[in-house]
């Protein structure tokens, strides 16, 4: 099952270049939440320190708290462990290009030290079939290689490998960005069906589609949380006039 | 700023739902003034210009569903658009008042003009005061404006019970008055028609402009809107 996000004045920087200021934010569990602004404002950035990604840059810094769960990630762990507990999904889809489909899946798991071909054929399928991919695939599994499908079901395959080490987040950065619509549809029909298991955390450029998918939305502008709120109070009625400029199309 | 055609588009909107406006409330001052004159000749202006409001009436509503389905608008711009298609039905009923107005009109013309306990050119001018409030509350984004509209209604919704009372009076006690009588009746219950649409338009102007639903004195968030009327 998912768990709750809390972010507290947490700060980000590149260099010199403060990307994120004070953000202080509570994600729920087992909600979809979108996060949107314009390019450059620091939502890619802060879904990083979601996970501890951010500090994998030599020249990059955080400071703040940021508990999931009841783990406070930047003190009571170790990157790896977190990887474990939050998935990640990007813009692009990045199969191992070589592996078969099986293999993509099973990475992770194998990584964290599972062998037993049981266990591992029933967590494949599992992953498989709560990322809408099984039933494409499930006759091809050792035979194709990742890269051999669409890119949607690709999108897919990543999400499949996400969720086999069993996450208890799921973020995703700008995950249906370079798909087509059919392909883009799945993975939002994937999301509302996910979101009851896990929590998750979209980055989107698409308004639409955050107000397709997400119960709460934030709105990201100069590395600042502007505003956070239900997805629904800010897609037609959001209480900061930057907000509704942005939304409407009136600057981004 | 960028979506300057969409911005050009919606301003566009606004000035097409203003023509729709000018013709809808010159339809009903016709119709309000050919009672007063008792002339045909001004009934069949409002005819004519109740053609060309419902012509009106499909282009707006066409060219606000090509904006929904073409710029996916949000928040201000999505209510705008919406509270156009709703105040540009209502523009639309304002003409069918008028019309049926004009239509009593017409059926007094044969009929001797008696004295009846109603005065409709009071009720008439409050209710055409109404929908030029709403008008001016929409033209100028004014809540407040809008707000001070549904303060009105209650005094138009007053008039037309006195006028039932008193017209009623009339049918069973005076039948030989009861032609004239039940066509004052009904012009009473179209000016209070045209009222309550102005009400409807004030009430998307304040939906337009400050997201609030004030519909039935009650805000979206399902409790008692503060500046809803008691």
């Amino acid at each position: 099952m998912g768990v709750g996000i809390e972010v507290t004045n947490l700060n980000a920087w590149y260099g010199t270049n403060h990307t994120l200021q004070d953000i202080n934010l509570n994600i729920p569990a087992n909600h979809a939440t979108a996060l949107i602004g314009p390019s450059g404002c620091g939502k890619s950035t802060f879904v990083r320190c979601l996970n501890r990604m951010h500090e994998t840059n030599p020249i990059a810094r955080v400071t703040g708290t940021v508990r999931i769960g009841d783990l406070d990630i930047y003190n009571d762990c170790k990157p790896v462990e977190i990887r474990r507990r939050v998935g990640m999904v990007f813009q692009r889809p990045n199969p191992f290009p070589t592996m078969s489909i099986y293999d993509n899946v099973a990475a992770g798991l194998k990584l964290n030290g599972y062998s037993n071909h049981h266990v591992l054929d029933e967590i494949v399928e599992r992953s498989l079939k709560n990322s809408a991919l099984w039933d494409e695939v499930k006759d091809d599994l050792k035979k194709k290689s990742g890269a051999s499908l669409s890119g949607g079901q690709q999108q897919r395959l990543c999400i499949a490998r996400a969720l086999a080490v069993d996450p208890e987040v799921l973020l995703m950065d700008e995950p249906a960005s370079a798909l087509d619509p059919v392909s883009t549809s799945k993975i939002e029909d994937l999301i509302f069906q996910l979101k009851s298991q896990y929590t998750i955390v979209i980055v989107t450029h698409n308004m639409q589609q955050a107000a397709r998918v997400a119960e709460k939305t934030g709105f990201f502008l100069n590395g600042r949380m502007v505003e956070f709120d239900s997805t629904h109070k800010i897609f037609t009625n959001p209480s900061d006039k930057r907000t509704e400029d942005y939304i409407t199309g009136r600057f981004g | 700023m960028t979506r300057i055609r969409f911005q050009q588009s919606l301003d566009e909107l606004k000035e097409q739902l203003l023509v729709m406006a000018g013709l809808a409330e010159q339809a009903i001052q016709r119709a309000i003034e050919a009672y007063r004159v008792r002339d045909l000749s001004i009934c069949d202006l409002v005819s004519r210009s109740e053609l060309a409001i419902n012509r009106l009436e499909r282009d707006i509503d066409q060219a606000a569903l090509d904006l929904l389905a073409m710029e996916q608008p949000m928040a201000i711009d999505l209510r705008f658009i919406l509270s156009v298609i709703k105040i540009n039905a209502d523009l639309e009923r304002v003409g069918d008042s008028a019309k049926a107005i004009s239509d009593r009109v017409r059926n007094m013309e044969q009929m001797a003009i008696v004295d009846l306990p109603v005065d409709i050119p009071r009720m008439a001018s409050l209710a055409a005061d109404m929908v030029r409030k709403s008008l001016q509350s929409f033209i100028e984004g004014d809540a407040e404006l809008a707000r001070s509209v549904l303060a009105m209604d209650d005094a138009v919704d007053a008039m037309n019970r006195g006028a039932y009372k008193s017209l009623t009076e009339v049918m069973e006690q005076q039948g030989h008055l009861a032609p004239q009588a039940l066509n004052a009746l009904m012009i009473c219950r179209a000016l209070e028609r045209v009222a309550d649409h102005a009400t409807n338009i004030s009430e998307d102007v304040i939906f337009w402009v400050q997201g609030t639903d004030v519909r039935h004195h009650k805000s979206v968030t399902g409790g008692r809107d503060p500046h809803a009327l008691a």
